[in-house]
């Protein structure tokens, strides 16, 4: 009797703590793993190639599985595969290979994996056969799409080759992983480049209506309409400054900047400089040019040497009126400034792209007594400018230089271009507020543009 | 004809350029990146003249014993040095020379050189733009009449944003400094952006269509 009331006790005391440590383990906002059904696939499934792209991706979209957020709200993520032929492992292990050889191996190894490569769509045809699905990544619940986006590049483990039939299927998965339900398989798609880039379509109709607008007042300048330019007080002083430095027999300081030849800042200040070194020759007087990128030293020869000529005074041109310093940045303005404090020049003109190094050139100027004339198109660097020189040019200034130094018809044509391109501009800009304000969507969404 | 093969070049590349920006295909994107492949290969070519013109120049002021002209010889034996450490290195335990590896980049005097003479030499150029903007700041601050007053008031709320002993003002100052960033200052940044922009496709019209040929030295 003893012993069965032991048994009961025990029995008791077994169910009453295994009823408590499951109690325990399972608190009332949490999934219980064992009793999680397999969820609803997820639907309507589509692979289409990507958008606007150069290749090389696939975008999948789907209906949410019945039981993401709603249902059984069991679904967890998203699982998508794609079928890979057995083929790519061995594309993979030439890779591997490849990594490790040197000199002829290497070769050898290269020639192989260009041969395989180029074996890859043949190698899909063979689906389902002969390869297997692969997870090739995860969308949380909720997510609806998904970008398979490879490399263009061959040699890339990531290589996805275009003109490829490519399969996908996707996984509803729930919190026990092996829970889960396979969308239906979508496929064959192919991935190709695109021949025009439909995200910018605004972009390229303002390309060409203000090409149209810039030609249009090109051509009205060149058969002899009058055009009016306000007169910007920094140029207009350019030649003042060009004659005070003749007067004091000091020399000009003409400074490019740190931007390269294919900056538009520098090849406006190239022009300039062209203008500047024809008055210059014209005066006598003495041009530094001390440059920090050697591709803009060698243009910047190029366009002195030309206005020497262009000035009648090819005899007084020299190839060191215009030298390379150097590609480091406080290496060149510690050498700009030494030139400074030494030639104390008449006139310092700051003239293309500059950084940090903009206030340092131009207070040294002005500790150095010079006229400073400064034109830049970086927004950051334009109050340090405006602050340590006597005559600044702001941003598109410096583009309007030339044709204001020059007079020509046909370059004060294309201002004209931009005046009315800026009144365009402000008439949408107060379209697009009141469309704002007003939630015109379909109004904002004509100028929207994707990369 | 020596003026019409540049600008036929220039026109020919520069309406590929447009027109590369609105085709995404794989083979604008390879003619895009070979193009600029080239920029390197010039590049290269264009900084032995670059070194060239500096050793020219140099010496040219040592000869005529220009005012100042010790700078010039620190210049070019600062030169060699770093070309004669870049170029040699220790590999396998020998020293030797080494024109297309990176063991000139380990060299302990290039290092040396780069990190305690270079460096600091360059970062005492750039510590000077604090006194800089001292001095500047001081010269735009005068009051001399409304609209430098009005400049004056701005910099100095800007300025008092992150003063942590402004008490119960603090917060007022901190938003009264946001507006002016967010709603005059930006509305101003955005003028002269849009004018650069604006300015930025004019100026490569000009140059692509051959109406701007400052670049050439037409003056």
């Amino acid at each position: 009797m003893k012993y069965k009331s032991l048994v009961i006790l025990l029995f008791i005391f077994c169910a009453f703590t295994l009823s408590a440590a499951q109690e325990d383990a399972a608190p009332v906002d949490t999934v219980q793993v064992d009793s999680i059904l397999p969820p609803a696939p997820v639907s309507m499934l589509t692979a289409k190639d990507g958008e606007n792209d150069h290749g090389h991706s696939i975008t999948l979209r789907w209906a949410l599985s019945a039981d993401d957020g709603a249902g059984q709200n069991s679904v967890l993520s998203y699982d998508v595969f794609r079928w890979v032929p057995f083929f790519m492992d061995t594309l993979q292990s030439i890779g591997d290979s490849l990594d490790a050889a040197e000199g002829a191996v290497a070769e050898q190894l290269r020639k192989r994996r260009d041969q395989a490569v180029v074996m890859i769509p043949q190698v899909h045809k063979s689906y389902p056969e002969q390869g297997e699905w692969r997870k090739i990544g995860t969308a949380l619940s909720g997510q609806a799409s998904f970008n398979d986006v490879g490399v263009k590049e061959r040699e890339s483990r990531d290589y996805m080759a275009d003109h490829t039939d490519y399969y996908y299927r996707v996984d509803a998965v729930t919190a026990d992983s092996t829970v889960r339900t396979a969308s239906e398989v979508v496929g064959p798609v192919q991935s190709y480049g695109q021949l025009f880039n439909t995200g910018r379509i605004p972009v390229f109709v303002a390309v060409i209506v203000f090409g149209f607008l810039t030609i249009f007042f090109v051509v009205r300048a060149k058969m002899g309409t009058e055009l009016y330019v306000r007169p910007l007080a920094g140029i207009e002083a350019v030649d003042d400054a060009i004659g005070r430095a003749t007067e004091m027999g000091k020399p000009i300081l003409y400074v490019l900047g740190l931007g390269t030849a294919a900056d538009i800042g520098t090849i406006a200040s190239f022009t300039i400089l062209g203008r500047v070194a024809k008055r210059v020759a014209e005066y006598q007087t003495k041009l530094i040019v001390p440059c920090y990128d050697p591709i803009v030293m060698t243009v910047a020869q190029e366009t002195v040497k030309a206005a020497y000529l262009d000035a009648g005074r090819p005899d007084d041109y020299y190839e060191d009126i215009v030298y390379f310093v150097t590609q480091s940045q406080f290496a060149y303005v510690a050498a700009v400034n030494g030139t400074m404090l030494r030639e104390l020049p008449a006139t310092n003109m700051y003239m293309g792209v500059f950084y940090a190094e903009s206030l340092i050139l131009a207070e040294t100027g002005a500790l150095a007594g010079s006229i400073q004339i400064a034109g830049t198109d970086q927004v950051a660097q334009l109050p340090f400018f405006i602050v340590a020189c006597d005559y600044t040019l702001i941003g598109e200034e410096l583009y309007a230089a030339s044709a204001y130094l020059g007079r020509e018809p046909i370059l004060l044509g294309s201002l004209k271009a931009q005046d009315y391109a800026k009144a365009a501009v402000i008439i949408l800009a107060a379209l697009g507020l009141l469309a704002a304000s007003l939630n015109w969507t379909a109004f904002i969404n004509l100028f929207s543009v994707t990369s | 004809m020596r003026r019409q093969i540049p600008l036929a070049l220039v026109f020919i590349f520069g309406v590929f350029m447009i027109f590369q920006y609105f085709v995404p295909h794989e083979s604008s994107e390879w003619i895009y990146e070979f193009l600029l492949d080239w920029i390197y290969i010039i590049g290269i070519f264009a900084l032995a003249l670059g070194i060239w013109s500096l050793i020219r120049v140099s010496v040219a002021k040592i000869k005529a014993r220009k005012a100042n002209w010790g700078y010039p010889i620190i210049t070019l034996v600062g030169l060699f040095l770093m070309i004669l450490f870049g170029f040699t290195g220790y590999r396998d335990g020998s020293l030797g020379f080494h024109f297309m590896t990176a063991e000139g980049l380990s060299n302990p005097m290039f290092r040396n050189f780069f990190d305690y003479i270079l460096i600091p030499i360059q970062s005492t150029m750039f510590a000077l733009l604090a006194f800089f903007i001292a001095s500047a700041a001081y010269r735009a601050f005068r009051a001399r009449n409304v609209l430098a007053s009005l400049l004056l008031v701005a910099a100095l709320v800007v300025m008092l944003r992150f003063n942590p002993y402004l008490g119960p003002i603090g917060p007022y100052v901190a938003d009264a400094a946001s507006w002016l960033l967010n709603v005059p200052n930006l509305a101003a940044k955005r003028a002269i952006i849009i004018g650069i922009g604006l300015g930025m496709v004019a100026t490569a019209l000009k140059i692509i269509l051959g109406i701007e040929r400052g670049y050439m030295g037409k003056g």
